[in-house]
């Protein structure tokens, strides 16, 4: 077996350490990389890479190297931590993580401790997809910075959208029975009744997480409900499988979604023939019609054809990381986040205005409603090779997404 | 990894030696060894390992009290080490907020003492059946567990945990616990601490009776024992331990969340002590720190460890069913007979086949995987630092021919081997 | 009212056809050979996946045939060559066999079809809705997993209670060692058992895939409910196996119907401490939400008062 041969070497790199090469900008991806969840977790470090091979291309930042290793955690927090110490051992200074909560808060407190218990040699946690709101409100942290929007902002966005779609009387919500799942439905409660007092909710629902084979139960509750709208912040097989349960039984509602266009959600949909009736929202969508993000797009599209999956908050987060090394002209965190903190930054898929908050490190940037359906004249992506796409139905202005943080960050020093 | 199954009659657990000094000096050679390993292995990665081995040490020692000594096949043993750990957590959480207080180095007693409330209380439901249908419970009631925990979220903090800080307990010896050496060498005295009290029940009438639950169960009941009872105090005594190994976990990352009890970690410590070797009690030990290694170690060289991994578990079942440990102690009448020397050309005979196959069979998976997974990065990919193209048919060639003649002449070569070894060790019995 | 019970009872009985599909196999199996094959969700994904890509290429039905076919084929040499080996070392060795299994076929699947879901979508001659209660159509497709769900039944039952192959099963049931005396090529049978019972998670694979979502991590992603399903009904006996199947279907249906918690029962709870925020997560803990955990709680339940399992014919 080849790790025979490779245990040797390994175990001397154990005693050893791997020395850290000066000249290069060591991103360190700690996501997935076997397993279940590996889909999503492969198409982050697949970015990543695509990112660094064009900045290479272009010389390096501020002439170095960027270089991204992948550190497969399995999705499991403990697994995590070994392996930020795994590449805190070989030179990298920045961790890159997006999949599961559980992961960020574990990454997030282990980074602050480190910091504080190693002040001479700091390392920071940029979060691209973890959307939790306790990251960048109870537990925020000086070493993070969370470069997705997070559930209260993308609630606050879609409600801004729903309250102007006079049709909509009765939402329906269900969500999995974990903190994620709760905290969609309660900014959705809170956020409804504020916007658009008129709305009932007429449900509230949770479900155990990725337990349920057979979700006909749920879209009978949903009929016999009345609703005309579900929001759903479900993801993966929950999402794949309610979709399609809900297709099957005919049931004619929109459906409000955080992740619809995650691996595999779109291939559900048209499985579904759910044309026109998922919206989602996010930081952007392919078919924005911004010449520089579709020539990127097309780019990406063409090397990686198996999984052709596009996320802009990687390329948000690595533009943003770039911008900062540059402007600190060092790649030490602790001398690159001061920049960071109130950036001003044109984003990827549309190059509108957003800008990192300074008091909670959280990125604020144009938010887009969009729906799935056929391909348009004029749009050219496609998602996972079904011939439907995103078409936008609606855009938030970062400002327009702000929302108030409790967050009371400990700064060093 | 010779490969060959040796007809061994069954080992016995512990299989000690009657010589004393033999006895205690292992002993504090391992307490040595605990002792010195941060001065070899000094990388933060090392340490970092080390102190997540030792918590797998106990937790599989501790599994094994079930699955070899006692015969009990549990699916659910991770809720044990999860509920340790959850109870410990908030009494750290308690004793930073002057509650509670218990210095940091004791806490593990919290999670010892949760693991044996709950291992009593589960046990009484369990233990009444044995074989598959102790196995099904102990599925069902982790299930129960693992589910319960993301619903009940105030006492399990949903999704994201429990975490706490370690430095801002009691620090009665002026330790901080700040660093992750000082949690190695409280994690090692925790380790050694419970692998001797793990042993010393192996030796108590107690241990011996367990044994007989596993070999016999109604031979044990005919002479006047309740197997009911002996199954339920080991069950009972192997939640205490794995409970002590959850508290170790949550001082070791501060942190303690759902997945800790979820069925992929009750998965993994089967496979440590099956790996390791159910029938020794060195057996686990083996197991949990190879399986650790390789869990964290292997994703780095290659994409698809798990098949490597599933493929491994798969050898050991079927051609060395009493673990790694196991194949050293065949080695054992050799040694007594002093005839080891004569079976080592044996071994490298059927090493050397052996590994070509397992070259070959390796160069066919990655050179796959090249091609599938990781085709969007080209065909040029790199085995043992030699570069080659995927698509290309050579190294295809030398890859199907290594498989193939390596495998056949490692099937020759173990026939071969173990007839020698047959030989060999009947020479011992009929001398 | 009406609605929820009718609505609930046909979405229940669907479901519960549905998990009889998946764990006939794994029942057949488990009975004859006393193996409880942890691999079985693998094979099932195995049949989703060779369902698809034949069903790509020369459609639904005759894929349906073949590929429960191609995975009995390797189902048998898996037998052959592992399983049998495994056995002389005991009932855990062989658990442990068909779980090191799981990694294997997981890991093969993702290299031949990749991480993302394929696009297996359900084929044209059944893409129909069969029949419309209270406004909610039920699809055709549904209609054809009950039908198989039920003549797989059928056709297991006659083969167990009215041939010769059958009456050696019921045998060894009860007197395995006495049938191996009579000379009956036991490791033929056992070979042909496994054959059979992953050849049934196939046809499950092949009919369930497009309805759920084919993709590498199915296997992982539908736990161990079937295992379930086979122990609350009782070693070796069929008939216990459909009818689990019917009660955990009905009984997880009905439950998300209903939207009951202890504080709708008895009112809030008026403690505003720290115990009062957890006991305050059970007090609202409402059926519904708890629906799909119902059959683990089922599980420990029965084995504990009927350890043989609904309609077992002995001890587990």
């Amino acid at each position: 077996m080849k790790h025979l041969f490779a245990t040797t070497a390994l175990a001397v790199s154990l005693v050893a350490g791997h020395a850290a090469a000066e000249d290069t900008l060591k991103i360190g991806y700690v996501d997935p990389l076997s397993g279940g969840a590996a889909s999503v977790g492969q198409i982050g470090l697949n970015h990543l890479k695509f990112i660094a091979d064009e900045a290479n291309a272009k010389g390096g930042i501020n002439r170095e190297k960027v270089e991204v290793i992948g550190y497969d955690n399995q999705v499991n927090a403990q697994t995590s931590l070994v392996q930020v110490q795994k590449a805190i051992d070989e030179g990298v200074r920045i961790i890159v993580q997006g999949n599961g909560s559980s992961v960020g808060v574990a990454i997030e407190d282990f980074v602050a401790k480190y910091n504080r218990r190693n002040p001479d040699k700091h390392i920071v946690y940029l979060n691209y997809g973890a959307i939790d709101p306790v990251l960048t409100n109870e537990k925020c942290s000086y070493w993070h910075v969370s470069f997705d929007a997070n559930v209260n902002v993308k609630m606050a966005a879609l409600t801004n959208f729903i309250k102007d779609q006079s049709d909509i009387k009765k939402i329906y919500l269900i969500d999995q029975d974990y903190s994620f799942g709760h905290a969609v439905a309660d900014a959705a409660v809170k956020m409804l009744k504020e916007k658009r007092a008129d709305i009932e909710v007429v449900g509230n629902e949770f479900h155990p997480l990725v337990k349920i084979t057979d979700f006909a139960p749920y879209v009978a509750k949903i009929k016999a409900s009345g609703a005309d709208a579900v929001i759903t912040g479900n993801w993966g097989q929950d999402f794949s499988l309610l979709l399609k349960a809900a297709g099957q039984a005919g049931l004619k509602v929109k459906w409000f979604t955080y992740y619809a266009g995650a691996a595999g959600g779109p291939t559900a949909i048209k499985q579904a023939d759910l044309a026109g009736q998922v919206y989602q929202v996010n930081e952007g969508i392919n078919n924005l019609g911004y010449p520089e993000a579709d020539k990127t797009i097309k780019a990406y599209i063409d090397r990686y054809k198996d999984a052709p999956v596009v996320f802009p908050r990687i390329f948000n987060t690595a533009g943003l990381l770039f911008k900062a090394v540059e402007e600190a002209k060092s790649s030490d965190p602790a001398d690159f986040i001061p920049k960071l903190e109130g950036m001003e930054y044109k984003t990827f898929s549309s190059g509108g205005d957003g800008f990192i908050r300074k008091e909670d490190h959280q990125l604020f940037q144009p938010l887009f409603i969009s729906s799935f359906g056929p391909l348009k004249d004029g749009e050219s992506f496609d998602e996972e090779n079904t011939g439907w796409g995103w078409t936008k139905i609606g855009e938030v202005a970062a400002k327009d997404t702000v929302v108030p943080t409790t967050c009371e960050m400990k700064r060093p020093g | 990894m010779t490969g060959t199954s040796f007809s061994l009659p069954p080992p016995t657990p512990g299989g000690a030696t009657s010589n004393p000094v033999l006895r205690y000096g292992i002993w504090v050679l391992v307490a040595a060894g605990l002792l010195l390993l941060p001065q070899v292995f000094s990388s933060g990665l090392a340490i970092s390992t080390m102190c997540l081995m030792g918590t797998m040490v106990i937790f599989a020692l501790s599994y094994n009290m079930l699955l070899g000594q006692t015969g009990l096949l549990s699916f659910g043993h991770a809720v044990f080490l999860g509920l340790g750990g959850f109870l410990t957590a908030h009494a750290m959480n308690m004793g930073a907020d002057g509650l509670f207080p218990l210095p940091l180095m004791f806490m593990p007693i919290v999670g010892g003492v949760t693991g044996l409330a709950f291992g009593i209380l589960f046990g009484a439901v369990c233990t009444r059946r044995a074989g598959t249908a102790f196995a099904m419970i102990t599925l069902g009631i982790a299930e129960l567990v693992a589910s319960s925990a993301l619903i009940l979220r105030h006492v399990f903090g949903g999704e994201e945990g429990i975490s706490v800080d370690r430095t801002e307990l009691p620090q009665p010896l002026g330790i901080v616990f700040g660093p992750q050496i000082e949690v190695y060498y409280l994690i090692a005295a925790w380790c050694f601490v419970s692998m001797l009290a793990m042993y010393a029940i192996t030796r108590t009438p107690f241990g011996r009776m367990c044994n007989a639950v596993r070999d016999n169960p109604v031979r044990v009941s005919f002479i006047g024992y309740n197997t009911t009872t002996i199954r339920f105090i080991a069950f009972s005594l192997a939640g205490l331990f794995a409970g002590i190994a959850g508290g170790l976990t949550a001082i070791n990352f501060e942190l303690v969340n759902a997945a800790q009890m979820g069925a992929a970690e009750s998965g993994t410590v089967i496979l440590m002590a099956y790996i390791g070797g159910t029938g020794f009690f060195a057996g686990p030990i083996i197991g949990a720190v190879l399986v650790t290694y390789l869990q964290l170690m292997l994703s780095d060289i290659t994409n698809v460890w798990q098949l490597y991994f599933g493929l491994m578990f798969i050898g050991i079942v079927m051609y060395a069913p009493n673990g790694i440990v196991g194949l050293l102690a065949a080695q054992r009448p050799l040694l007594e007979r002093r005839c080891l020397h004569r079976m080592i050309p044996y071994y490298v005979l059927a090493l050397v086949p052996g590994l070509g196959a397992l070259a070959g069979l390796s160069m066919v998976i990655e050179m796959t995987t090249q091609l599938s997974v990781s085709g969007s990065e080209g065909m040029s990919m790199s085995l043992m630092h030699i570069p080659f193209e995927a698509d290309s048919v050579v190294p295809w060639s030398i890859a199907v021919v290594l498989l193939l003649a390596g495998g056949y002449g490692f099937l020759r070569a173990a026939a071969v081997t173990r007839n020698a070894y047959d030989t060999a060790t009947a020479d011992r019995r009929a001398g | 009212m009406l609605e929820i019970v009718f609505v609930s009872t046909i979405n229940g009985v669907l479901f519960g056809m549905l998990l009889f599909l998946m764990a006939s196999g794994l029942t057949v199996i488990f009975s004859m050979m006393g193996v409880l094959n942890l691999a079985h969700a693998s094979f099932y994904m195995l049949g989703a996946f060779f369902g698809f890509e034949i069903s790509r290429h020369i459609g639904f039905w005759p894929a349906l045939i073949l590929a429960p076919i191609l995975v009995a084929l390797i189902g048998m040499v898996v037998e052959r060559f592992g399983l049998r080996r495994v056995h002389r070392y005991g009932h855990v060795a062989e658990l442990l066999f068909t779980f090191g299994l799981t990694f294997v076929i997981q890991q093969v699947v993702e290299m031949v079809w990749g991480r993302l879901p394929v696009n297996y979508v359900v084929p044209p001659s059944l893409n129909f809705s069969a029949f419309t209660i209270f406004s909610t159509t039920y699809p055709a497709f549904k209609v054809f997993e009950l039908l198989t769900a039920v003549a797989i039944f059928v056709v297991l039952l006659l083969i167990i209670r009215r041939t010769r192959i059958g009456l050696i099963v019921q045998a060894a049931l009860t007197h395995p060692d006495m049938v191996g005396m009579l000379g009956h090529n036991v490791d033929r049978i056992f070979m042909l058992v496994f054959g059979v019972g992953v050849a049934l998670a196939a046809v499950a694979g092949v009919i369930a895939g497009p309805a759920l979502v084919t993709q590498s991590n199915m296997a992982g992603l539908l736990g161990p409910i079937l295992f379930v399903v086979v122990v609350v009904g009782g070693l070796g006996s069929l008939s216990g196996a459909f009818a689990a199947s019917l009660l955990i279907g009905l009984v997880q249906t009905f439950a998300v119907a209903f939207d009951i918690s202890l504080a709708d029962l008895f009112g809030p709870l008026d403690l505003d401490n720290a115990l009062g925020d957890y006991l305050n997560d059970i007090w609202n803990v409402t059926i519904a939400q708890v629906a799909p955990i119902l059959p683990y709680l089922l599980l420990v339940l029965v084995l504990i008062v009927r350890p043989r399992g609904l309609m077992g014919m002995r001890d587990t």
